[in-house]
């Protein structure tokens, strides 16, 4: 269970985005979170992804604590909860290529054997395997984004956070990128929490579990 | 009654900022501004390396570059001087060359010097913020705020007489303008989401900084560097023309133009001409082809380094 407490949060000099949140977000199944622009859905995303202090309010994950935020939590904490975000080009390094981008959560950890790893994620998120070669203004929104979600399950993560995944995809891709992550929710027991502002499509990927704000 | 302007009023509007960054850049806007554009840089890349190669060969080639010849004081461009002879009778053209190469080698290294030191300083400052952060950046104001060519006295002076002094005393007063340079980039590049996604799979500041933070202010340093060059040559000659940089017997652009004070006085304006000549020619290639680089890699961006 990956949890929120009393989450009060918000940026510099600002007033709190977030006031009081409680959200929790178990193993095995999806749970979606709906609201309208502005409501602090990704500032929820950033904190649940320990890439955001709170104010005040806990982060647990697996009933453990979680104190801090990014470089200060440590590194297998970091790696189980996994973010996608809403926009694919300013999430990748445009220095890299692709091959680069998926395969760094696994360089990071100082895997040497990356060709199986990379292709495999490839293969599963449907990113064609040419294309790795390729730098991120190669290549278009949807497969970038097959790039960031394949990036994002590169650690095994047991949790993933789908912050708008599919707001900039076209119909077939956000099809495909939702099956791929439904077919983790129920092969590996991931805990996905979809973020959007389109309930309907929450509907699709979460049944009735969605959470109105 | 209001008057409609008519539509050639819209087009001599001001430009926008954009653009006006652009031509302050250099280039102009259009095929004739990157006919012009592209001839500069061909024109200070060829002086340049023309220079270079001069400096380079001619000292080595030539068979006894500081012969002193007191039958040919103060010779007049002609035949066999052609830059003149100096108030020793030693051969200006060949002088002047040998003189280049030490200017040239103390800046090139003394900006090598600062770039590095600044990129530390720069990146480390940007990447760490907090006190790390204040102490540092505090540390880039006070070498600001005194004089960089005093600071370089002091420093000159403790260790006088020396090549590695004068480039010492370069380049540690240098540094801080590249390390803004840098910090500034740093700080925008830290909180991108790909930096974000990059924490969010394990990676420590270490990892960040040399794989997402360096790579990407490569472009910056290197140009802080290029515009450093042009500057440090200056500095070099400052440092000589007031007695404190290279001995006397070591040919230096500075060198040579303070032996030529009391020549000009003489007549003899050819010793200071020419070493100015080529000094100039040497730092406005130099900047040229920073220039023209600036407009290719940061077209829409001042640089906050000053000449």
């Amino acid at each position: 269970m990956l949890s929120a407490r009393g989450v009060v949060a918000g940026y510099a000099r600002g007033p709190a985005v977030l006031d009081g949140v409680d959200v929790s977000v178990p193993r095995g199944s999806v749970r979606g979170l709906a609201g309208p622009s502005g409501c602090g859905k990704s500032t929820l995303a950033r904190v649940l992804a320990l890439l955001q202090r709170p104010w005040s309010g806990t982060v647990e994950l697996d009933g453990r604590e979680i104190r801090g935020a990014r470089y200060s939590v440590p590194r297998e904490a970091r790696t189980s909860v996994g973010i996608v975000f809403q926009q694919p080009r300013p999430a990748v390094d445009p220095r890299m290529t692709l091959c680069e981008i998926v395969s760094e959560p696994l360089r990071v950890r100082g895997v040497r054997q990356l060709r199986s790893g990379v292709e495999e994620l490839a293969e599963v998120t449907g990113l064609d395997a040419e294309l790795l070669g390729r730098m991120p203004h190669e290549v278009s929104d949807g497969q970038l984004q097959r790039a960031c979600l394949a990036r994002a399950l590169a650690p095994r993560p047991r949790y993933l956070i789908c912050d708008e995944m599919t707001g900039m995809l076209d119909a077939s891709t956000t099809a495909a990128l939702v099956r791929v992550v439904i077919d983790r929710v129920t092969e590996e027991g991931l805990g996905v929490l979809a973020i959007s502002h389109d309930e309907s499509l929450l509907r699709a990927w979460a049944g009735n579990d969605v959470i109105r704000w | 009654m209001v008057e409609l302007e008519p539509d050639s009023a819209t087009v001599a509007r001001p430009r926008p900022w954009r653009s006006a960054t652009r031509a302050r850049a250099g280039s102009g806007r259009g095929a004739a501004g990157a006919v012009r554009a592209r001839l500069r840089l061909v024109t200070a890349v060829t002086v340049l390396c023309v220079l270079t190669l001069a400096a380079l060969s001619v000292p080595v080639l030539s068979a006894a570059p500081g012969t002193v010849d007191y039958q040919a004081i103060r010779l007049p461009p002609g035949p066999g001087h052609p830059f003149g002879t100096d108030t020793s009778g030693r051969d200006l053209f060949v002088r002047s060359l040998a003189g280049l190469r030490v200017s040239l080698l103390v800046a090139v290294v003394s900006t090598v010097v600062s770039t590095v030191l600044g990129t530390v300083v720069g990146a480390l400052s940007g990447a760490s913020g907090g006190w790390v952060d204040r102490l540092l950046m505090r540390l880039v104001d006070a070498v600001n705020a005194v004089p960089h060519l005093l600071l370089g006295i002091v420093i000159v002076a403790l260790y006088q007489g020396t090549v590695l002094a004068v480039v010492l005393s370069i380049g540690l007063t240098h540094w801080a303008t590249v390390a803004r340079v840098v910090r500034s980039e740093v700080l925008g590049l830290r909180n991108r989401p790909y930096v974000d996604a990059a924490v969010s799979a394990g990676a420590g500041r270490w990892w960040v900084l040399r794989n997402h933070l360096l790579p990407a202010i490569v472009p910056q340093a290197a140009l802080s560097a290029v515009l450093l060059v042009p500057h440090a040559v200056f500095h070099e000659t400052a440092l000589s023309f007031l007695g404190l940089g290279l001995p006397p017997h070591l040919a230096s652009i500075g060198n040579i133009l303070s032996d030529g004070r009391e020549g000009v006085l003489l007549g003899a304006w050819w010793i200071v001409a020419f070493p100015a000549g080529l000094l100039v020619a040497t730092t406005l290639s130099v900047s040229g082809i920073a220039a023209a680089w600036r407009d290719r890699t940061i077209p829409t961006r001042r640089s906050e380094l000053t000449l």
